[in-house]
């Protein structure tokens, strides 16, 4: 597949996901087992994806200045700092560490 | 909307004042519904540039970034789509089409409580469930009235469509004109962003254990499975736990507070009437 046609399928799958919830009857969200697992998977796969865009560089695992980066971040998380000064802050972090390393 | 409608957003939300409004009130509700959806609005807005730059780092051009962000149109799974591609590549692109889609499940069930809020009107709905998104769905629910919510949902989900869109492009420019993204921490960038969307979600010890082992999980499998197949593998853990309820509070006491709620990453805007969740 092309990128042009990777782009295109996972938006369309995406969106078809958002519109197929308003196709389907509300009932389903009491019968709390398949709701309980798809609020675990947005967790699981935001918790994998930090660990593989953290130690991750193709298939290999790297200790780099990604990890203190992300430690900061977290904990400016949980002080409740908005999203955005975070995000800048982590990018700072690493790319200092990478500048005097 | 009828009444029957409004009796099942009352029920899906458990957080919901179900008090009837005072008609006098209503004016100001609404009006404070606009005011919290527009700073959500704001607020997701300044992080679409690093969107914008990540996407043109992981190797799509502006317009592959912009088609993303406006078809797409959600964080997380753009996040994700764009994370599993700048390590794989194009021969990922399965994968990373998978964690997109896994990602957008949560929508589809936003979408369920969002129905009734919105209403019917078959153009409606479907540019209802174009934003349905974490932000639009959490500050909808979390007004006090039926119009409010419906406000709420509307200025909020409009507000970020628009905010999103402008700053992913600024970012993708940007993006371009840096080259070496990994020189300014924007690899960093895109962890911590993860990092954010997570957080709100961690409130209960089931989310936390899952959590910590989705990430063992996915780290080391990194080594072992093409990219994109380690992310994918650890959402499995969240099945598992999910079927058995590991850890998980009983389910007969309250099965609606079981259900998915829209995280609140830009909680501190929606402080002022949160309840515990």
């Amino acid at each position: 597949m092309t990128l042009w046609q990777l782009v295109i399928a996972a938006s369309i799958a995406v969106l078809a996901l958002k519109l197929a919830g308003y196709l389907v009857p509300p009932a389903l969200l009491h019968r709390p087992t398949p709701a309980r697992i798809a609020d675990l998977l947005t967790v699981a796969l935001l918790a994998a994806l930090i660990a593989v865009q953290t130690l991750g560089s193709g298939q290999a695992l790297v200790l780099d200045a990604r990890i203190p980066a992300v430690i900061v971040a977290a904990g400016l998380f949980a002080i409740k700092t908005p999203f955005i000064v975070v995000v800048i802050v982590a990018a700072l972090v690493a790319a200092g560490l990478r500048a005097i390393t | 909307m009828t009444p029957a409608s409004d009796t099942n957003a009352d029920k899906s939300n458990s957080t919901t004042d179900v008090t009837a409004p005072d008609p006098l009130d209503e004016t100001r509700q609404q009006r404070l519904a606009i005011r919290e959806g527009l700073a959500v609005g704001l607020a997701t807005a300044a992080y679409g540039v690093s969107f914008g730059a990540l996407s043109v780092g992981a190797g799509l051009d502006i317009w592959q970034t912009s088609f993303i962000s406006i078809v797409m149109f959600s964080g997380g799974s753009q996040f994700a789509f764009i994370g599993v591609l700048a390590a794989g590549g194009v021969g990922a692109g399965p994968a990373a089409i998978a964690s997109a889609a896994l990602l957008g499940v949560r929508n589809g069930i936003y979408g369920m409580r969002t129905g009734p809020i919105v209403g019917t009107g078959l153009w409606k709905r479907l540019a209802a469930g174009w934003i349905t998104i974490d932000e639009s769905t959490a500050v909808a629910l979390a007004q006090p009235t039926p119009r409010s919510r419906r406000m709420g949902f509307w200025v909020t989900g409009l507000a970020v469509f628009i905010g999103w869109n402008i700053t992913t492009f600024l970012g993708a420019l940007i993006g371009d004109a840096l080259g070496d993204t990994r020189a300014y921490g924007l690899d960093a960038a895109a962890a911590a962003a993860f990092v954010g969307l997570l957080w709100p979600r961690l409130k209960r010890m089931q989310a936390v254990a899952v959590a910590v082992a989705a990430m063992v999980v996915a780290a080391m499998l990194t080594p072992v499975l093409m990219p994109g197949l380690p992310v994918l593998v650890a959402a499995l853990v969240a099945v598992v736990v999910g079927l058995f309820n590991w850890l998980g509070a009983p389910t007969e006491r309250d099965p609606a507070s079981a259900g998915p709620r829209p995280s609140r990453p830009r909680g501190r805007f929606m402080g002022r009437r949160e309840s515990r969740s």
